[in-house]
């Protein structure tokens, strides 16, 4: 039968959210807007073990940095995205092979 | 069985599947439709921790901004998506490989911890949100500047790598009318005079 979710609950979940975006990242190795899909999913596993911890453990700094992560995460994809219509807008596609082209 | 372990096994449940489908629909709108769904349940797990001005934070910010910033640029680029997917099922057996490897190696941590299994959760007294704003301005008040300053940098790097010069439209230059100097202006020519009578 399934049992009240303890803090293993809550990190096996994590983990699990952290793999698939893992497998997800390579899957669509051609495709860089699934690949930063799949970044904001591997944030959002990493801040459920923040939020997991800071519950069970009783500190609320945890929350603190979920809170910077989210900051930090929505900067990193409001960038991501500016280079990703960049590159769309210079090589024609979104191949993650065709970001070399970007340099200098 | 109660409620809360309902709760927390259907969100989990609904948050795995939506994550499976982020990374294996073929089509960029569903999967950021999917997305959409991963963070709202995963909201509702935050919940559940009693994290509640994070649960909200996250679905303002992520389902409210980044997703739909997500939607905007997928709808906005006029790609071919079939050619990226071209080579999807060669990388199946990798990415099975590394995420399976990825989620033994996690799990061995957990199991393997004592802490995880028997940390019992004090209860939270008074408002999360309180507790959380007095930490954030007392405690880590210049992190959260810094984070104020990243953000900035953001909005600028996103705005100087998108923006593009209009070549049609007339506007001013204010650095070049300000550096302007008189010899650019006004030429004097030297023209000798008429001759007198």
């Amino acid at each position: 039968m399934l049992t009240a979710p303890t803090l293993a609950h809550y990190l096996v979940l994590g983990a699990i959210l952290f793999a698939i975006s893992m497998a997800g990242i390579f899957l669509n190795r051609k495709n860089v807007i699934i690949i930063l899909m799949a970044i904001e999913l591997m944030l959002l596993a990493v801040n459920l073990n923040f939020i997991a911890f800071s519950y069970y453990l009783g500190d609320m700094s945890g929350q603190v940095f979920v809170f910077f992560i989210l900051t930090v995460a929505a900067a990193e994809s409001a960038i991501g995205l500016a280079i990703l219509v960049l590159l769309f807008r210079n090589a024609g596609s979104i191949d993650v092979e065709d970001l070399g082209k970007l340099k200098g | 069985m109660s409620f809360f372990t309902f709760t927390f096994y259907v969100f989990s449940a609904i948050l795995i599947f939506a994550a499976l489908r982020v990374v294996t629909t073929r089509n960029p709108v569903h999967a950021a439709l999917w997305l959409v769904l991963c963070f709202f349940t995963a909201a509702g797990v935050w919940l559940l921790l009693r994290a509640e001005f994070l649960a909200i934070t996250l679905v303002l910010v992520y389902v409210g901004a980044v997703t739909v910033l997500f939607l905007f640029v997928v709808m906005m680029l006029d790609i071919n998506f079939d050619s990226l997917r071209t080579s999807f099922r060669s990388y199946i057996p990798v990415g099975a490989t590394v995420g399976l490897l990825v989620l033994l190696e996690m799990a061995l941590v957990v199991i393997g911890s004592r802490v995880a299994a028997d940390a019992a959760p004090p209860t939270p007294t008074g408002s999360n949100t309180s507790a959380l704003g007095r930490l954030i301005y007392v405690d880590y008040v210049y992190p959260f500047e810094i984070a104020a300053v990243i953000l900035l940098v953001a909005i600028i790097a996103a705005i100087a790598l998108t923006h593009r010069k209009r070549r049609e439209s007339k506007y001013q230059n204010p650095a070049l009318q300000v550096k302007v100097r008189r010899q650019d202006r006004v030429r004097l020519l030297d023209m000798p005079t008429e001759k007198k009578e």
